[in-house]
């Protein structure tokens, strides 16, 4: 028998070890599944996870997929850092994509150099306005950030339905739910040419290095951490809770929301009823994975762009269901939560306690 | 205080009651308890002496069950036993009440009693016996009452009556006076001679050595996980038994006493009102009070009556109503935030220190930096400016001899001492102009305390005003120039600490808020 027992510390080896750990016991599990449907498990794993990045295609295509994900992962893993527990992503990456791409469809003929960075910028405010009102509603009536952004996210979707289906439906579209492409423009420009490496591909790691500085070296990042840590400990220090909350939730909506605008305006090129096959919500498990640390996040939104990826090699390839994309993911985050216990316990063994002395 | 009242003289039982034998404890990175042996006898008050974190708590959890020691033998009546869990101390006969209280506070006591016992029928007649206990023991209790109408002494008593329905043989108390004024500590004094003239042992632990004298035949000191002695106390001097529980010599220093100043005070309450922000808490009603430079200031008081609430309008934590309620230095700060009021010279530094002064998973670098990013002038354009906050934690680990591995350390790895030498260093260092403190020395090692009261008042030398918020009465008496008793949200005028009496303090402490503490009658 095994017992869990206290550390009475967080064990550095494990905080690392945790995550390995998780991803070796999700190709595990990934195995008897792919087995269980019928596909044999090595050949369907390597298929799954390796295949997928043997060519330059495949590398790049790995790019595309992890940008929205570095992106999302990257300012959410700055709001939990704050226990701010924004799981809206994927309503404010909509946002932004809605705001930003709005624009480039009114000034289609737009030839200004400023014009794409402009669109960029509205598609940053979207998200940061659909962030705002999750701030409003936490600071002025205490609702639950958790509820109210995931809520947010079914009427951003309905939005962008509404629009696409509606006034903003391309009139030359055959009817199609979708709006006209954007202009030349208002294109995200590719940054290696031959490949589909745009460039979100760079910014992603970039802004993720950015916020680490931020996180590590600055009095703001400082007063996040704190805030995170030790609510009482910050109001003592003077952190203003208020502020810290509107920062770390407009940071992490501004930078959904640019992952919305650059896909849109790139990889996907209109608005269209189906933009993100769930980014924001995978952005999740990448900053859990990413241990909440910027740098880790870009690490982890590899390895969670690679299960979009493998879902489909796997599709193609062993005539397997698209879900296997999710179902990866969620055994993932699911040894992932798991595993951290051995951060703050050891397992320990522990023989049949002998016969206890019954009292009166 | 009385003299021990000597237990009546039955034939005594050739078995003592408990018997401990080479207790052994490790937790991680500290042996808790090292062969440690105990006995306590039939109608023993017994007490386990010791410094915070001398194994005190570690041994006594041993024998209610909560912990299970990794080597040693318990002895119970004559018989081998194994407590492996608190029903089972229950079942044997040991009841415990422990320092902090487990009640609901929306309950009454009789539903918080009922919801001790093991038993659903031991219910039956429970108001009768819980009126009965209490008045033969002298523990007046009103079944009915709420326990949030309760002061924390008629608190301690729902435990001890939860206890005493259990008819127990052996009753452990941990530090039980730590809470109560000086006259229910005597009405305390009087049931537990009582129960053990009854027949119910007590295994008494503190750290308070006059009440040991008063109270206790036989005693064990510990230290540092060992037993350094058996005694009996009354045949010790109270700076005897201090010196078997301290590694170091007592320094016989009285800090207080410094000359009176004549110049304006530093701070200044008027009238401050404030709601507490707490559901349970306590609000604070028209203080006034001044404190001049070079003065130390002790506000005395049984906790619960308003320090937290204090210590944080204080801190600016909770926003005076009038900026003009509080004056530093002739400057109107009631609306400002600890941020401005440090800025201004104004420190503090509350009494939980983790999460609270500190945060537990953070470096010693970054805990300095907490409070003294302004003052210590650690940030440059919203930048930390890394290598003057390791240098200014450095300084406070070098300049109050804190034991760590050096200013990357986390917090959480030090000792409370330690960590509390770290922190009062780190506001000291920050030469402020007002300095508040609350509980300065709780949990600390005498070594430590001596330490801090070193640097304190070096401090106030230096033209500091102090105001230190404490249960500790002995440490206001020692350190402060005036004491005043903070008592259901009120604070009394201060007097000087030299003309006032213990007696007087216990009737403040007790509520009769109502005259100042110069008008009662010594």
């Amino acid at each position: 028998m095994f017992r869990l027992e206290p550390r009475g510390e967080r064990s550095a080896f494990w905080t690392y070890g945790s995550p390995v750990l998780a991803v070796a016991l999700t190709i595990l599990t990934m195995g008897i599944i792919f087995a269980m449907m019928g596909a044999p498990p090595v050949t369907a794993i390597e298929t799954f996870l390796i295949s997928p990045i043997t060519s330059v295609a495949g590398l790049s295509a790995l790019a595309v997929r992890a940008a929205p994900l570095i992106m999302i992962g990257v300012g959410l893993a700055f709001c939990y850092r704050a226990n701010v527990w924004n799981i809206g992503g994927d309503g404010q990456f909509t946002l932004g994509a809605i705001a930003g791409g709005g624009l480039a469809l009114f000034f289609p003929n737009e030839a200004f150099w400023w014009f794409y960075p402009l669109v960029l910028v509205t598609g940053i405010l979207g998200g940061m306005a659909w962030a705002a009102i999750v701030a409003e509603l936490k600071l002025r009536f205490n609702a639950n950030e958790i509820l109210t952004s995931l809520m947010l996210v079914y009427i951003a979707q309905l939005v962008l339905v509404w629009l696409v289906t509606g006034p903003w439906r391309d009139p030359h579209g055959f009817g199609f739910p979708q709006s006209a492409m954007f202009s030349a423009e208002a294109t995200t420009p590719m940054i290696i040419s031959g490949t589909s490496i745009h460039l979100g591909c760079l910014l992603a790691p970039l802004l993720a290095i950015a916020l680490w500085q931020v996180m590590a070296r600055s009095v703001l990042g400082f007063q996040l951490r704190v805030v995170g840590q030790a609510p009482r400990a910050a109001r003592y220090a003077g952190f203003s809770n208020t502020r810290l909350t509107w920062i770390a939730l407009l940071v992490s909506g501004g930078l959904s929301g640019l992952a919305g605008i650059i896909e849109v305006t790139g990889p996907v090129g209109q608005l269209t009823t189906s933009i993100t096959p769930g980014y924001g919500f995978t952005a999740v498990i990448v900053a859990f994975l990413g241990r909440l640390h910027p740098l880790g996040v870009i690490f982890a939104g590899l390895l969670l762009a690679l299960s979009y990826l493998g879902g489909d090699a796997a599709q193609i390839n062993l005539n397997l269901p698209n879900a296997i994309t999710g179902i990866f993911q969620g055994v993932l985050l699911f040894y992932l939560l798991g595993a951290d216990i051995l951060i703050l316990y050891r397992l320990k063994r522990v023989r049949p306690a002998a016969p206890v002395m019954k009292a009166s | 205080m009385d003299a021990p009242v000597s237990p009546p003289t039955p034939a005594p039982p050739t078995d003592p009651l408990l018997v401990l034998r080479g207790i052994v404890k490790q937790f991680p990175g500290c042996l808790a308890n090292d062969h440690v042996d105990l006995t306590v006898g039939h109608h023993e008050i017994h007490a386990l002496l010791g410094e915070n974190g001398a194994g005190k708590s570690t041994l006594v959890k041993i024998i209610y069950g909560v912990m299970k020691p990794d080597a040693g033998t318990i002895t119970w009546d004559g018989k081998n036993v194994t407590i492996a869990n608190p029903a089972q101390a229950r079942a044997l006969g040991i009841g415990m009440v422990f320092q902090h209280f487990s009640l609901f506070e929306a309950l009454t006591v009789a539903e918080n009693i009922a919801l001790g016992l093991n038993n659903p029928e031991d219910r039956v007649g429970l108001y009768d016996r819980i009126v009965d206990i209490s008045t033969r023991y002298g523990l007046p209790l009103d079944p009915k009452r709420a326990v949030h109408d309760l002061s924390v002494g008629e608190r301690q008593r729902i435990e001890i009556v939860r206890c005493l329905l259990q008819n127990p043989k052996l009753l452990i108390m941990d530090e039980p006076t730590s809470v109560l004024t000086p006259q229910e500590v005597q009405k305390l004094f009087g049931t537990l001679r009582r129960l053990a003239a009854e027949g119910c042992s007590i295994l008494y632990i503190s750290h308070k050595l006059e009440e040991i004298r008063a109270l206790c035949e036989r005693a064990t000191i510990m230290r540092l996980g060992k037993v350094t002695a058996h005694c009996i106390p009354a045949e010790k001097t109270a700076r005897e038994l201090a010196e078997l529980m301290i590694s170091a010599k007592l320094k016989t220093q009285n800090f207080g006493g410094r000359a009176e100043s004549t110049q304006p005070p530093r701070l200044v309450l008027d009238r401050l009102t404030i709601r507490s922000n707490q559901p349970f808490g306590t609000d604070l009603k028209d203080i006034s009070f001044a404190v001049a430079p070079g003065e130390i200031l002790g506000i005395a008081g049984i906790a619960g009556n308003g320090q937290t609430e204090l210590m944080e309008a204080l801190s600016g934590e909770i926003p005076a109503g009038s900026p003009k309620n509080i004056l530093l230095d002739g400057i109107e700060i009631g609306h400002e935030g600890p941020m401005a009021r440090r800025k201004l010279g104004c420190c503090a530094l509350p009494e939980e220190r983790n999460g609270h002064g500190a945060v537990g998973g953070m470096t010693l670098s970054e805990n300095g930096f907490l409070s003294a990013n302004l003052r210590g002038a650690l940030q440059r354009l919203g930048l930390i400016n890394r290598k003057r906050t390791r240098e200014f934690a450095a300084s406070v680990i070098e300049r109050f001899d804190v034991r760590t591995t050096g200013p990357e350390a986390e917090a959480r790895s030090l000792s409370g001492g330690n960590l509390q030498k770290f922190l009062i260093g780190r506001e000291v260092v920050q030469q402020p102009g007002v300095l508040i403190l609350s509980q300065p020395t709780w949990g600390v090692d005498a070594g430590a305390a001596a330490a801090i009261y070193e640097a304190l008042v070096a401090l106030a030398e230096g033209g500091t005003a102090i105001v230190i918020i404490s249960q500790d009465l002995d440490e206001i008496l020692m350190l402060c120039d005036r004491i005043a008793v903070i008592a259901a949200g009120r604070v009394s005028a201060p007097v000087k600490v030299k003309d006032a009496t213990i007696e007087q303090i216990g009737l403040l402490m007790g509520g009769s808020q109502h005259e100042e503490l110069a008008h009662v009658p010594a």
